[in-house]
């Protein structure tokens, strides 16, 4: 059996994953779809949990850290950022290209 | 939206420090503090967009071989001209060039001054042009990351870029990408580049002759051209030259301005409209930064006003009652 990692990276409102996607990006290490900057205006799903309930595997949250004094109202990178995975098998037809 | 911005600019009325020319009104300079960019549809008449295209050497797609074989020729050749950062713009181009004439229309020029002033700077210029997919082969054609233009820069001194679209652009030919209200967020160019999409961004589908004013930390990134024709977009950064405070026309600031609202609790009167400009959050914002952002906002407005006692909604008046 070959695996194949797809990654899907989803940008929250707040710390929890029942709240809103605000942004999001996909890497499909199949090669099965092309993902780039601007394809789409849809997030892929509504929320992080949502996200969990079609299968992907949550493999790292964004820590919530201390405010430098002095810079506590800068505004910089999205702030809660999650990235899951799914394993997915290659066909037979996929392994011979 | 686009069009009544165009048409206050063009009713906008004088002041006394801006006797001749109209500039922006404090409703699109509050738009551009919120939002980061001003959007002018169709408004360099169709014989300067020709000018301008047939000025950089624009040809057919049947006599272009390779995309940077193209580049080359239009560096060597075209009417752009070659200059030194720190030119003053008003004699960075030759008069009687498209980009001369483009400059001095008054709604540019009005828009310009409201911005950076009566003497902005040259920062650097570019014509970029995005093929079709027939020069790409076999190869995928991939949109520009976002990104942050130049490098991590928290000045509230702020340059502007003029995106300048001399010809129609198509959903599918990729037009510029961005996201409105990202511009007070310090980033580090290309460290965004992560993101692909984002709620709330927007791309340029637009008619020839717009102009696209943006704050120079806008988040943005070219799409993809999948169309069948060429897409041209010109740009030109440019420096302050001088502190940017009430450039614009802020005769039509009321007192009531100056004076908090209610909050939370208020009623059904929304009040000033330049308040809710300013406090109108993004749909990418995220739940607790979407306070700082409207903080951030507000500093921006007390910058641009020379007010540091401005506030709208108590954000930073409250964090402010200290005492010795």
């Amino acid at each position: 059996m070959t695996t194949r990692q797809q990654v899907l990276v989803l940008y929250l409102a707040t710390s929890a994953l029942d709240t809103q996607v605000v942004g999001w990006a996909n890497y499909d290490g199949t090669g099965r779809e092309f993902h780039m900057a601007g394809d789409n205006d849809t997030p892929p799903y509504k929320t992080g949990l949502h996200a969990l309930l079609d299968g992907w595997r949550l493999i790292q949250a964004n820590p919530l850290t201390t405010h430098i004094p002095g810079n506590e109202y800068r505004t910089d990178y999205l702030k809660y950022e999650f990235f899951f995975e799914k394993m997915v098998e290659l066909t037979a037809e996929e392994l011979s290209q | 939206m686009t069009s009544d911005m165009t048409q206050d600019l063009t009713n906008a009325t004088t002041n006394e420090s801006v006797p001749d020319l109209p500039r922006l009104s404090s409703q699109q300079m509050a738009e551009f503090a919120a939002r980061g960019f001003l959007r002018f549809d169709n408004v360099v008449p169709e014989a300067l967009n020709e000018k301008f295209l047939q000025e950089v050497g624009h040809v057919p797609l049947e006599e272009i071989n390779h995309p940077m074989e193209h580049y080359g020729k239009v560096m060597a050749s075209s009417a752009i001209p070659v200059i030194r950062p720190g030119t003053q713009l008003h004699n960075a181009y030759p008069n009687e060039s498209a980009i001369s004439e483009i400059l001095k229309l008054q709604l540019v020029d009005g828009v310009i001054q409201s911005l950076v002033g009566a003497a902005p700077i040259f920062d650097h210029h570019f014509l970029h042009i995005t093929f079709p997919p027939k020069f790409y082969g076999e190869s995928q054609q991939k949109s520009q990351h976002y990104h942050q233009d130049s490098t991590i820069d928290p000045r509230q001194a702020f340059d502007v870029q003029m995106m300048y679209f001399p010809h129609a652009v198509t959903v599918d030919m990729g037009g510029t990408r961005f996201l409105p209200g990202s511009h007070l967020r310090i980033v580090s160019e290309a460290a965004i580049a992560r993101y692909q999409n984002i709620v709330g961004q927007e791309r340029m589908v637009c008619p020839a002759g717009t102009l696209l004013f943006l704050h120079m930390g806008i988040w943005h990134g070219g799409g993809a051209n999948q169309s069948a024709s060429m897409r041209y977009m010109f740009k030109i950064r440019m420096n302050p030259g001088e502190r940017q405070m009430r450039l614009w026309d802020s005769s039509d600031l009321g007192n009531e301005h100056f004076e908090q609202r209610p909050i939370f609790w208020t009623g059904t009167d929304s009040g000033d409209q330049i308040h809710q400009t300013l406090m109108k959050p993004e749909p990418w914002f995220e739940a607790d930064t979407s306070r700082l952002e409207l903080m951030n906002r507000v500093r921006f407005w007390r910058y641009l006003l020379g007010d540091n006692t401005f506030d709208s909604d108590y954000w930073l008046t409250r964090v402010e009652r200290e005492f010795a």
